[in-house]
């Protein structure tokens, strides 16, 4: 059984279609990159995903059960399992790095305080952040805020990550600490969807690629195929543009 | 002419004035407190209103457009006379005081509700994404996440029209309520000069409204507190 499957997916911004048709089954620990130019609905399918934009046709199955969009009970299970990390990170800018990676177990989960915070600290260590706790967002490096926004996901205990542009908005040098933070995910076996221009890094880190243009996926296959020999010609021109530089 | 103050001022300042210019200020006082509570929290309630997204709720979130936009429009003494022959007409025999609390509770919740709004619209679109993504609800979100981040736009526009509104009050007195404007009339009429009279009201006035400002400034450096130190 697939772990999430997607059918159909269609999606639109008012009249403006986003998602023309999108077909993604995704097995347990697979690492699916999405790679395509901007406005290829790559963000578009994670929001969907997390019920961020309702989907106008198709299916989404998780473990063999069909997510109805428009139960929002069916949203907020669906919610307990996956989690999304957000390219401008998105973190409660009124809350410390602490309370940001434990607001959501402790007050919405409503799971103990003590444990939560134990757990927490244990999740920012990890992702070299054990000194910050009580800083406030802006007071931190991008690269270290996206750090936090990962272990705010990870905190949810997800079975499915989200990965949505995380290090679009960050300088050179620290697109590399976030990147082993996702490293180590992937090799402990998270199920997580990648979107990202870092192409270096989903060939490396991605079980699968699909490459999307205009709402639909062109091409879907292991990094290897995708980067070195693709079959379309659309992604062959996209990839070796995006390599180039 | 200061000579005359002067002489005055023990018969100003009699017991039975100061009753009566105590009385005046509690109405003054009791109103605008009144307006300010009861408006700040109608006005969250509207703002919460606005902010919902079910289409089931999509008719009570018309009646706090009407209210809000109906309401902020009218000037102040016509919503007063709106209430007064309102309650007139049903028959119900309210106090007049009660009236102009009425009439003060809903100008001040149709402000204070675009006055909360704007401020829940200043907080960044991706702030409620993060909340949603998390499953917290309209009320968590805004508890925890919202309102924190919005006191720093709400508040100054807040106590701002706080202070305009203690002023407004004195409309009251057109339908009878003994407040301060009214009692400095009346004093005024029984013949005390009106430099004298005026100037205990402004005193008054000012001595109302100053702590609220200091009050407002409090909370300001309290809930909203600015704390850009650098990375």
């Amino acid at each position: 059984m697939h772990h999430l499957d997607i059918k159909g997916l269609e999606a639109a911004y008012g009249a403006v279609p986003v998602l023309s048709g999108i077909d993604l089954p995704v097995a347990k620990g697979d690492v699916i990159g999405l790679i395509g130019p901007s406005g290829s609905g790559k963000s578009t399918i994670l929001r969907v995903l997390m019920g961020l934009i309702p989907p106008t046709a198709g299916t989404v199955t998780l473990e063999g059960n069909l997510v109805d969009y428009r139960d929002a009970a069916a949203v907020r299970r669906l919610r307990e399992r996956v989690a999304i990390v957000f390219q401008q990170y998105n973190l409660f800018q009124n809350m410390t790095v602490l309370e940001n990676v434990t607001v959501a177990p402790v007050k919405i989960r409503k799971r103990p305080k003590g444990e939560v915070e134990t757990e927490a600290r244990a999740l920012l260590a990890k992702v070299g952040l054990g000194d910050k706790l009580d800083r406030f967002p802006d007071q931190l490096s991008g690269g270290q805020q996206q750090r936090v926004a990962i272990a705010r996901a990870l905190a949810l205990k997800p079975e499915i990550l989200l990965l949505d542009e995380v290090t679009a908005a960050l300088d050179p040098e620290l697109v590399s600490e976030v990147l082993d933070s996702i490293r180590l995910l992937a090799e402990d076996g998270m199920t997580m969807l990648i979107v990202s221009h870092e192409m270096g890094f989903i060939r490396e880190v991605s079980s699968r690629v699909a490459f999307l243009d205009r709402g639909r996926i062109i091409e879907m296959d292991d990094a290897r195929t995708i980067f070195d020999a693709p079959r379309e010609e659309r992604t062959r021109s996209f990839v070796s543009k995006i390599l180039r530089h | 002419m200061f000579a005359r103050l002067i002489e005055e001022l023990p018969g100003f300042f009699g017991y039975y004035n100061v009753l009566f210019l105590g009385k005046a200020a509690l109405a003054t006082l009791g109103l605008s407190a009144i307006g300010c509570v009861v408006g700040t929290v109608l006005g969250l309630l509207l703002a919460l209103i606005r902010m919902t997204g079910s289409r089931a709720l999509a008719p009570l979130r018309w009646l706090a457009i009407l209210f809000v936009e109906t309401f902020r429009r009218v000037p102040f003494l016509v919503t007063l006379m709106l209430v007064f022959f309102s309650f007139q007409l049903s028959g119900a025999d309210l106090p007049l005081f009660v009236v102009a609390a009425i009439s003060v509770s809903l100008i001040a919740a149709a402000f204070l509700s675009e006055i909360i709004r704007g401020g829940f619209d200043s907080v960044h679109r991706n702030q409620w994404d993060a909340a949603t993504a998390m499953n917290f609800g309209l009320l968590d979100t805004v508890r925890h996440v919202i309102l924190p981040q919005a006191w720093r736009v709400i508040l100054p526009p807040a106590f701002g029209f706080f202070v305009l509104f203690i002023k407004d009050t004195a409309l009251a007195s057109q339908i009878g309520v003994l407040e301060l404007t009214y009692a400095g009339k009346v004093l005024n009429n029984k013949g005390f000069s009106a430099a004298l009279v005026f100037a205990a009201i402004l005193l008054i006035y000012f001595a109302i409204s100053y702590p609220l400002s200091r009050f407002g400034a409090r909370l300001e450096e309290r809930l909203a507190p600015s704390r850009h130190q650098g990375p």
